[in-house]
């Protein structure tokens, strides 16, 4: 894997329960991560209810909100995740990176 | 939950801001969220954070706040200043702040998304200290922190449903918008209670108002307020309810004028009432004001002077002048004073600082020179003063209140105003008359006793202030050299009616004297015809006994028998 020198991914994803959203939104970042970052990504899916105070130390107000801890700066991506587009931009991730990862 | 019954079935949240909950007949719905809006800068969120201290500290009720702006420490910092021990209320457990970071930047939309996490953080919030009470300031930061407005609105229709289903009273705080309440038109969603702060600047003078737009359910008042935000926390002065059932004592004060007091039917001002000194310039407003302070430190009871013109060592100079010293009694801590320039702080402030004063000083008198320093709006001057009499009447101290009149004769709007305020009136004015000025003074009122009608010439000497004997002539009272004169007159004719007196009363002797030698005369002429007479009547009893004799000797010479 050409990527896997890159710097490590520590994600978070907070979704609200087990609804269609929080399936949506699980499933468009681990195909990202998996396309774009496997093997140097930490994803830990959060929800809510279970655990409301990690809400506050993160400052999470929308559900579902992907939180990029590392590397920085911090981002929030907030959504179901289904613009992949945004979704890279927050990651901080060219849009053709992998293309052009592949070629070089 | 702590609720009042006051107006009605709908039950109320006391704040515990004096006054709003006056105005509010009892507070805020509760269970219900008010929507509190205003400008930057108007004490929305001291206003708030007032409401959960007060319920955390006076009805037992915890409350959290959520900050969408200040950060918790810097939240706790600035209520510091109110007096507000924020910090061992957290530690406490009685207050939670939950600072909610909303950064534009930070934030990439991609996709559907709702504020369930919001839920969710403030549910945990409240469930975890048992909160009755909610804050949320300023819930619309999250417009600038994301786009979909649609989704937005839609979220905070469903979290105030959601705060009312959770039973907490809450406040709102927004910002207020052109044309609107406020800027996102989140009144729309809070339709319970809806308070407008306002903060004006009128003359260079700012004046903090609040004023509630409307309450569902409930009778309020209606007028906008004043309020004031201190180290003593947050203050509405309610001018139609302020307090009209301070206790009233009926021990005198005297006014430390020894003429003054005699004008007055119980000898001097009640204990506790509020006196207007109103008069031109230099007419002695202040050497009044001064008489009374000396009068009042003479007794051993405290008084405080608020200076608005002079300065305190300037008037203790003057009135030196005029035979009055202070300076021992500011010396033995019985006199005070605080001097400021009316410029120097709004009314509000004034009015706090004149409060805090008061309540740090505890003086048994209060001076206020001159109340007339004061620029503002008529109004709003007249509703300091009122809240300044309320404030010295709760506490049974007796107030003196100079004001500047403009023109003789004429009493000015401002004084006409304040007079409804206060329980006596003194005027003190001028009379120009035979080329020359002379200072009289007449009581226009005093409640609750006879005084004088009387207008009294007084002059400012170097022991103090006299008052003069009035002499009144056809034209009025007579004043200075007219008075003169008029006593020269009057002594004149005094003097001769002396004299006339006097010779009557010699005439009178005279003639006594010459009938009682007549009568004299006439008894000893008297007592001659009485011996004369008597000695008359005894010759004639003589000469009566011979004849009697004599006609028996002869009939014994005839024989014949007795």
């Amino acid at each position: 894997m050409t990527q896997s020198d890159g710097p490590l991914y520590v994600l978070r994803l907070f979704v609200s329960g087990t609804t269609s959203r929080s399936q949506r939104a699980i499933a468009n970042v681990q195909h990202v991560c998996e396309e774009r970052l496997a093997g140097r990504y930490d994803l830990q899916v959060v929800d809510v209810y279970q655990d409301p105070e990690a809400t506050r130390d993160l400052q999470v107000v929308a559900t579902p909100t992907l939180v990029k801890l590392e590397p920085g700066p911090m981002r929030r991506i907030v959504g179901d995740l289904s613009n992949r587009s945004k979704l890279l931009v927050g990651l901080e991730l060219p849009e053709n990176a992998g293309k052009r990862g592949a070629a070089s | 939950m702590r609720a009042s019954s006051a107006g009605g079935a709908l039950p109320k949240c006391l704040t515990g801001i004096s006054g709003l909950d006056d105005v509010t007949l009892g507070g805020l719905p509760a269970g219900r969220p008010t929507l509190l809006c205003g400008a930057a800068g108007c004490g929305k969120t001291l206003f708030a954070m007032t409401f959960l201290v007060n319920g955390a500290t006076l009805y037992g009720e915890t409350g959290v706040f959520m900050s969408f702006e200040e950060r918790s420490h810097d939240l706790i910092e600035n209520v510091a200043s109110l007096g507000y021990d924020v910090e061992a209320l957290v530690s406490d457990g009685r207050l939670a702040i939950d600072h909610v970071r909303v950064e534009s930047a930070e934030i990439e939309e991609s996709g559907e998304y709702d504020l369930e996490a919001l839920f969710v953080r403030l549910g945990y919030a409240i469930d975890r200290i048992g909160a009755k009470r909610v804050v949320l300031d300023t819930i619309e930061a999250l417009f600038s922190g994301f786009t979909d407005q649609a989704v937005l609105r839609a979220e905070l229709r469903r979290l105030f449903g959601w705060l009312k289903d959770k039973g907490v009273t809450a406040i709102i705080t927004g910002e207020r918008g052109d044309g609107q309440l406020t800027r996102y038109g989140i009144e729309e969603y809070v339709s319970d209670c809806v308070i407008l702060l306002d903060n004006r600047v009128l003359d260079q003078v700012t004046t903090r108002r609040l004023r509630i737009v409307k309450y569902r359910g409930s009778a309020h008042g209606t007028n906008e307020y004043p309020f004031l935000i201190d180290d003593q926390g947050i203050s509405v002065m309610p001018i139609t309810s302020a307090g009209l059932e301070h206790r009233t004592s009926s021990a005198v004060v005297p006014t430390g004028v020894a003429g003054l007091d005699a004008m007055f039917g119980i000898g001097g001002f009640y204990r506790g009432s509020s006196v207007l000194l109103s008069g031109l310039a230099g007419t002695g407003k202040s050497t009044f004001s001064a008489s009374f302070a000396d009068a009042v430190c003479k007794r051993g009871e405290k008084c405080l002077y608020f200076a608005f013109e002079e300065s305190p060592d300037q008037i203790i100079r003057n009135m030196r002048s005029a035979g009055i010293d202070l300076q021992q009694h500011r010396d033995s801590g019985l006199l005070h004073f605080e001097a400021a320039r009316p410029s120097l702080y709004g009314l509000e402030m004034h009015l706090a600082r004149m409060n805090r004063d008061i309540e740090d000083y505890g003086p048994d008198a209060v001076v206020v020179d001159p109340i007339s320093a004061f620029r503002g709006v008529q109004s709003e001057i007249h509703a300091t003063l009122l809240r300044l009499a309320d404030i010295c009447k709760a506490r049974g101290i007796t107030g003196i209140f100079t004001s500047l009149s403009l023109a003789a004769d004429h009493v000015t709007e401002s004084d006409r105003g304040v007079s409804s305020l206060m329980d006596s009136w003194i005027s003190l004015t001028d009379v120009e008359a035979s080329g020359e000025r002379n200072r009289v003074l007449y009581v226009l009122k005093s409640r609750g006793m006879k005084h004088s009608n009387q207008m009294r010439e007084y002059l400012l000497t170097d022991h103090g202030i006299e008052l003069i004997e009035p002499y009144v002539g056809v034209q009025g009272v007579l004043t200075g050299a007219a008075r003169l004169a008029q006593e020269a007159a009057e002594r004149d004719a005094a003097l001769e009616r002396a004299q006339a007196r006097e010779r009557r009363r010699r005439d009178l002797l005279r003639k006594r004297v010459a009938i009682e030698r007549q009568i004299a005369e006439m008894q000893a002429l008297l007592q001659a015809e009485e011996e004369e007479a008597a000695l008359v009547r005894a010759h004639e009893a003589e000469h009566e006994g011979v004849l009697t004799e004599d006609r028996a000797a002869m009939a014994i010479k005839r024989g014949a028998p007795a």
